[in-house]
């Protein structure tokens, strides 16, 4: 995945761009992101389904994927299975 | 990866909370998308390869950089205060442009080209009226987000180029998405030219910070709309932070206790300068910005925390930290180099490179990146034993004398120790003994006598050596800068001849 790649949840409303790309599957609510939602279909696995927020960036603990939800959804986000959890960055004074 | 992504989340989040005022018209973030649109729909139908800028701040501006964006060509913000020659040297590099703002102007200097020129009444109404139709799709063209000519205080202007990857990688690294409450404003008095006004939109936009703008600055009116709109953040260059605090000196009223934050950078900050600003606001945290436009802004930040114990701290080292930029941003690595590429320790002296996601580095002719990605920035510096940058000017201002490389601001430090001096500067002239020789620049205080010569040859020579030593002085009524605060030493060292 090319960093700037959009990714759409399967099952819900969460929308992604790749930061940080990775081969590996990301997944949304449980079922494999897509860049083009095709056909409505599938539900939120209640496994994933603590939701993505709205500007968050998620990380996988190797840091080896970082995606920034653009569009919040239902699903929550993971890779090969496993949760992806939110990068907690320093705050920084405003400098602009 | 697009900039535009920055207001679009911005306008699906708060589509009807304000997101910029500009001469009493308020814009909704929905309102500043809707427009940007329209515009990039405008753009891709002339056919224009850069989209410029040639106006004062107004809503026009971050219409025309997110539009642009969306239409995937470069956006280009030229400073409307460069000489007639200068500047139509700089439209005929971006020909065909759609060119906004003074179209009278650029027509006349520019009337070849290809150019279309809109008035920038012309480009918002324009937009506006072409938004319902426009596309949700956005375009990448080259990757470029915006090319910025550099202000060339030591050279011809370069053109500088920003990519999308660029410019984001900075948003998203600095600022926390929708961090802002509602009631926070930023004032915004920075030229649009300038990367410290490009940043300042797409920082405020991100953290959805409303943006107050003022279209040239003034201190009376910087201190009417602080108050009027209850400002809470401003950025400003060191020239502008002393006009507002001579102000207040003289009995201006304003009422600033909304103002959290105020970040400044762009030139030097005087000592007396933001001492007398911190203690004539309190309660205000401080930031002091360095960075350069082909870093995509700030690289370095020296922190409110660190502002107020320099200003009161009994150890000099920290006291001292209060003349530093800071410690680098923690997503840019910053190094000094000697002049082999040599990474120098704590406490030496060479030139600031930096590395990192928000680093172009990049011109339109040539990219100034070494193999491994680094930025020489050609400015001079060294670090504290703490990671505290400091600055010493420029690398390309080192004189050379005979192989010995002096830098000007040791033999300025001691000239403005003189009670009669107002302003030094120091440059290389050209010297057939030595290659390059010490010529000094002088500005005198208005009630004070004039030192003679050897007076002040002599004052260097005992502080300093006998090579920093002037070959020859000049007198004058006012040292140049630009409207930015940065010394022009070419047009010094230009006084030297003849």
């Amino acid at each position: 995945m090319k960093p700037g790649t959009k990714l759409k949840s399967a099952v819900c409303d969460t929308e992604v761009m790749v930061i940080r790309g990775t081969d590996g599957v990301v997944e949304c609510g449980g079922a494999p992101m897509v860049e083009e939602k095709t056909t409505e279909g599938g539900s939120v696995d209640a496994a994933f389904s603590s939701g993505t927020q709205m500007g968050k960036r998620y990380v996988d603990e190797a840091g080896t994927v970082e995606l920034l939800c653009v569009k919040p959804g239902q699903g929550s986000l993971s890779l090969g299975g496993l949760a992806l959890t939110i990068k907690e960055a320093k705050s920084l004074p405003s400098s602009d | 990866m697009n900039i535009s992504l920055i207001l679009q989340m911005a306008a699906d989040t708060g589509p009807e909370r304000t997101g910029l005022v500009c001469d009493g018209r308020r814009w909704t973030y929905g309102d500043l998308m809707h427009a940007a649109r329209g515009a990039a729909a405008h753009m891709a139908d002339n056919g224009c390869s850069y989209v410029a800028l040639l106006d004062e701040s107004s809503e026009a501006a971050p219409i025309a950089l997110f539009g642009a964006a969306l239409a995937g060509i470069p956006y280009v913000p030229l400073n409307y205060r460069l000489a007639n020659e200068d500047l139509a040297g700089l439209l005929a590099r971006i020909a065909p442009a759609c060119i906004i703002g003074d179209t009278e102007r650029a027509a006349r200097l520019a009337p070849e080209g290809g150019h279309v020129y809109l008035t920038r009444e012309g480009f918002v109404a324009a937009a506006e009226a072409a938004a319902s139709d426009a596309s949700d799709e956005e375009s990448e063209g080259e990757g470029i987000a915006a090319q910025i000519f550099t202000s060339g205080t030591t050279a011809a202007p370069k053109a500088a180029l920003l990519r999308h990857s660029n410019l984001l990688g900075y948003i998203l690294g600095t600022v926390e998405f929708c961090s802002a409450g509602e009631e926070d404003a930023q004032l915004v008095c920075v030229p649009p030219y300038h990367i410290a006004g490009i940043s300042a939109l797409m920082s405020s936009i991100y953290a959805m910070r409303r943006i107050v703008m003022l279209p040239a600055f003034d201190p009376d009116d910087w201190l009417r709309l602080a108050t009027e709109e209850k400002v809470t953040n401003a950025f400003l260059v060191p020239t502008m932070l002393s006009r507002i605090v001579d102000r207040l000196d003289s009995g201006a009223r304003a009422d600033l206790s909304a103002l959290k934050a105020i970040a400044y950078g762009g030139g030097r900050m005087p000592l007396e300068l933001i001492q007398r600003a911190l203690e004539l606001f309190p309660d205000t945290n401080f930031t002091n910005a360095y960075g350069l436009t082909e870093t995509s802004s700030t690289i370095a930040l020296l922190g409110p925390d660190d502002h107020r114990m320099a200003q009161t701290s009994d150890d000099p080292a920290v006291r001292a930290r209060l003349a530093s930029v800071g410690r680098p941003l923690p997503t840019v690595e910053l190094e000094i180099r000697d002049e082999e590429g040599r990474s120098l320790p704590a406490g030496e002296r060479g030139e600031i490179y930096v590395r990192g996601e928000q680093v172009s580095g990049e011109y339109r002719e040539r990219s100034a990146l070494d193999p491994d990605g680094w930025f020489p920035t050609r400015d001079a510096g060294w670090l504290d034993d703490e990671g505290y940058l400091f600055l010493a000017g420029r690398a390309d201002d080192v004189i050379v004398r005979g192989g010995e490389n002096i830098s000007p601001g040791e033999i300025e430090d001691v000239l403005m120790s003189h009670p009669a001096i107002a302003d030094a500067a120091a440059v290389g002239i050209p010297s057939e003994e030595w290659g390059e020789a010490v010529g000094i620049a002088v500005v005198i205080k208005p009630d004070e006598a004039t030192p003679d010569e050897e007076e002040l040859r002599a004052l260097i020579r005992e502080r300093l050596r006998s090579s920093r030593v002037p070959e020859q002085i000049r007198l004058l009524p006012e040292l140049p800068y630009n409207e930015m605060g940065k010394l022009l030493r070419r047009e010094i060292r230009a006084a030297f001849q003849g």
